[in-house]
């Protein structure tokens, strides 16, 4: 009864040698590339010089550095929040972690100008190194509070991350009274409006930051460690993931980011305001990592296209505000645009145009 | 009987083309009323293809459907729906927290006043169940009643519209023997009532007992319909496989595992009282290296439970496991995979395959897990092992870049087979992993599984499938009503006398 398991040759290979071929049209990256283009085109119309950079100094001047500087702590959370979102998790805790980071920042620097007879000399009241680190590790106990929050106890993450969101801008407040803390420290302000070799510092940070997510992501297993777990977390379980670590892993990474850009924040303004630091900036993150292809869903995930992302809100900013719309416009005319690229992507909207056309 | 009767629906010249695959060529299908149907044919034969073309999930680049002599152009399931084609599938996708009356009506609450006319509701609810011959509290949440039930509430509902022809997708899978004749009891009656029902399934007892009419599919084309009553199950398998029809169907070559090297003496795992609350009562179990143990049994009668206990899965509330003579505690996957334990679940979609991840991703996925986050394994090693197991394996693929989600299942399993071969395990866990695939894939897994044997690998066998039991295994522990209830040597047991032990009955003299 042993015949041959099957007298002809099975199904022609034919059909599996057809390798997919992804074109260039089809690159996730296109439309958001698209859309940062056509506003810098309208940009190049609407603002004189736009494309100008000038050398002053020995910095770089110009419309373009400006939108790369002030869309450093956007692009710090949208890269945070890219992978919180990768494992199908939230984080609006982002506005609240910066402020706190700040304040703590902002506090234990504070800083006064003593006069050496004729040379001012700043002094800190706690050495600044030590202030950052302390605001760096406050940043990451928040991650490690949300992450455990979701990953032990299994709150949603939305809502895991919620009770930070009120008490981390809450605790903020209650550390500084309600009031603004400046900074009297010259070193610090360095971080946020400082220059290094001609160009903004804060772009050393974001550039640091993004190369070492990369690194991780690409040269070790995390990404796809991170994708299997925001695919399909049962199956990545039984394959012998920790999904539990992974999952604390990621938020803990998005609070560090959060913390660095409210460092950034506080710096730049050389003050730490509880109430408006990074108001809103989560929200800003989570639609720069949608702006960069990003499904809300989890799984795949483009760190290029989150930075894509904030660039476009940035870019966005810097022409409704250089198009002298009033301020009271420039919500909705943001809302429009969003909403023009968000559409573009979606393949619900594809397949209805397609249906029309046919 | 019905051969002069003019069909219901007819299908003819189906095209339909997906990127890189031609997934139907000139298909066609027939259906007359008062008729089973049943539509046969390997993984990737379409199908799958020609259900959703049916059902307006997709629509064909070519070809017509015509409905009682009117062409239609299904264009959504709602569409299909309304002009009379109901779809029941293979996973039962009803709300389990609603009740079955509002399952039934869902989108279409019968209403008085403008408001929700609920005794009315449960009134036709009951009904339409009625008519079905299922008695049952049609207000209790739908989640209150077993599988069969709710398939049964698939079926009402989808009979409760004006409804021509209904198709059942698998609807037997996840289904045992005794729900099985339930649901065929409701089938004959809606096959009394001049019903044309589209049957699809993998299992050739059942298409013998209900259908009336075949049709096999192979490589997206209809290879030829034919009366239930005049093809034989030789023939059948050699038609879907596309054999001559004298030659031995496949299904009965095998036997490899057992007459190759027998299993050494040394004992790999063993488990002693082995137990957890609602799902297993202690279990004593003892596996050897290079044996094939065979664990059978019906759907819940704690098959699954025990192979998720050993993998660690779930966690075991009593009793104790050795591996190689010393105790292990297995608290979760990483402590048995740590062990050299691999596990491929019976629910594929859910527990196994990362749909949107490659196939070489999938591969690596576990081998990866174990080797920890910092030595990723490099990309051109990854390459290889994939591209490696896809021809070992025989995984039909466009290439090792495709998501996983885009093979057929038969596909999907060969390559969480190779997730795990990869680990290169010690012992292999298979839960049903030839449930829901085709003859030729499954025969394929069989003999590969049973390869593996003879170089040393321990296997625990899990399948809803007597014969294919039967026919693997050294050794067979069979489980029943959450107990393990009796062990037997290879030869011990025909078919007959397990089915017996399996049942509960009095088992021959042989036990």
């Amino acid at each position: 009864m042993n015949a041959p398991v099957a007298a002809k040759p099975s199904t022609p290979a034919t059909e599996a040698s057809q390798t997919a071929r992804v074109t260039l049209l089809q690159h996730p990256l296109l439309r958001p590339l698209a859309a940062l283009l056509v506003l810098l085109v309208l940009d190049a119309f609407l603002v004189p010089g736009f494309f100008r950079v000038t050398i002053k100094d020995g910095h770089l001047y110009g419309s373009l550095v400006d939108i790369l500087n002030r869309a450093a702590p956007l692009t710090l959370a949208a890269l945070g929040m890219t992978l919180v979102i990768a494992t199908r998790g939230i984080d609006i805790s982002v506005g609240a972690v910066v402020a706190l980071s700040g304040t703590v920042s902002a506090m234990l620097i504070g800083g006064t100008m003593v006069m050496h007879g004729s040379t001012p000399e700043y002094v800190a009241n706690t050495p600044m190194a030590l202030s950052l680190l302390a605001a760096f590790g406050v940043a990451l106990l928040c991650g490690l509070w949300n992450g455990v929050l979701v990953a032990g106890i299994k709150l949603q993450p939305i809502v895991a991350t919620l009770i930070l969101m009120v008490a981390g801008r809450g605790l903020a407040q209650l550390l500084t009274d309600g009031q603004i803390v400046t900074v009297y420290y010259e070193p610090f302000f360095f971080l946020g409006s400082g220059y290094l070799f001609g160009l903004p510092f804060s772009l050393y940070v974001v550039a640091a930051v993004f190369a070492v997510t990369m690194l991780l992501v690409r040269k070790t297993a995390l990404g796809l460690f991170i994708q299997a777990v925001g695919i399909n977390p049962v199956a990545a379980r039984l394959a012998g993931l920790r999904t539990a670590t992974l999952i604390i892993f990621v938020y803990v990474f998005c609070s560090a980011c959060a913390g660095l850009a409210g460092m950034l924040i506080t710096s730049n303004i050389k003050s730490a305001d509880a109430n408006n630091a990074g108001l809103l900036l989560e929200l800003d993150a989570i639609l720069a990592v949608t702006l960069g292809g990003t499904s809300l869903l989890g799984g795949k995930f483009s760190l290029v296209g989150s930075m894509i992302g904030a660039l476009i809100i940035q870019t966005l900013t810097y022409t409704i505000y250089s198009m002298g719309v009033p301020p009271e416009v420039n919500m909705v005319v943001k809302s429009i645009v969003v909403f023009v690229v968000c559409i573009s992507q979606s393949s619900e909207f594809k397949r209805i145009l397609r249906r029309r056309a046919a | 009987m019905t051969a002069v009767t003019r069909p219901v629906l007819e299908v003819t010249g189906i095209h339909m083309q997906f990127p890189g695959v031609k997934a139907l060529t000139n298909a066609g299908l027939r259906l007359f009323p008062g008729e089973v149907h049943t539509l046969m044919g390997q993984n990737g034969a379409g199908k799958s293809t020609l259900i959703k073309v049916l059902t307006g999930v997709y629509q064909p680049d070519d070809g017509s459907i015509v409905l009682d002599g009117r062409a239609i152009h299904p264009r959504s399931t709602q569409d299909a729906q309304n002009l009379g084609i109901s779809t029941v599938y293979q996973e039962v996708n009803l709300c389990p927290n609603l009740s079955v009356a509002e399952n039934i009506f869902i989108g279409r609450y019968p209403r008085r006043f403008g408001m929700v006319d609920w005794r009315t509701m449960r009134k036709q609810a009951a009904e339409l169940l009625a008519r079905l011959d299922v008695h049952i509290d049609v207000s209790q949440p739908l989640a209150n009643y077993p599988l069969a039930i709710q398939q049964m509430v698939a079926i009402a509902r989808a009979t409760s519209v004006e409804c021509r022809v209904l198709i059942l997708d698998e609807p037997t899978s996840s289904l045992d023997e005794a729900e099985v004749q339930t649901l065929f009891s409701v089938l004959r009656r809606l096959r009394e009532q001049g019903m044309a029902i589209l049957f699809v399934t993998h299992f050739l007892d059942q298409t013998y007992a209900i259908s009336d009419r075949i049709t096999v599919m192979r490589n997206g084309e209809r290879e030829g319909e034919y009366a239930c009553a005049e093809l034989s199950r030789l023939a059948l398998v050699n038609k879907m496989i596309g054999a001559p029809d004298d030659s031995q169907s496949i299904e009965q070559t095998g036997d490899a595992a057992a007459d190759g090297a027998a299993p050494s003496q040394e004992t790999f795992l063993r488990a002693r009282g082995l137990a957890r609350k609602g799902a297993l009562a202690p279990v004593d179990l003892e596996l050897r290296r290079g044996e094939l143990l065979g664990l059978a049994g019906l759907l819940g009668s704690g098959r699954t439970e025990l192979a998720r206990l050993l993998f660690g899965a779930d966690k075991a509330d009593a009793g104790s496991i050795d591996v190689d003579g010393k105790p292990v505690a297995l608290a979760n996957p990483r402590d048995a995979i740590a062990q050299g334990i691999g596990f491929c679940s019976e629910d594929r979609k859910h527990e196994g395959a990362i749909l949107a991840l490659s196939v070489r991703e999938n591969i690596v996925l576990a081998l990866q897990a174990r080797q920890g986050i910092w030595r990723a394994i490099p990309f051109k090693r990854q390459q290889q092992l994939a591209n490696d197991y896809v021809r070992w394996l025989g995984v039909k693929t466009a290439s090792i870049e495709t998501p996983i989600g885009s093979l057929s299942g038969g596909n999907q399993q060969k390559v969480l087979l190779a997730r795990w071969l990869a680990t290169e395990p010690r012992l292999m866990i298979l839960d049903e992993p030839t449930r829901g695939i085709d003859v030729r894939a499954k025969q394929e897994i069989m003999d590969y599984v049973s390869s593996l044997c003879r170089k040393g690998m321990s296997i625990l066998f899990i399948s809803s499938e007597l014969p294919e039991v039967l026919r693997v295994s050294d050794r067979m522990l069979v489980m029943r009503d959450r107990k393990a209830c009796g062990e037997y040597q290879r030869g011990q047991l025909d078919e007959s006398s397990v089915l017996h032990v399996i049942a509960g009955e009095t088992a021959g003299e042989g036990a």
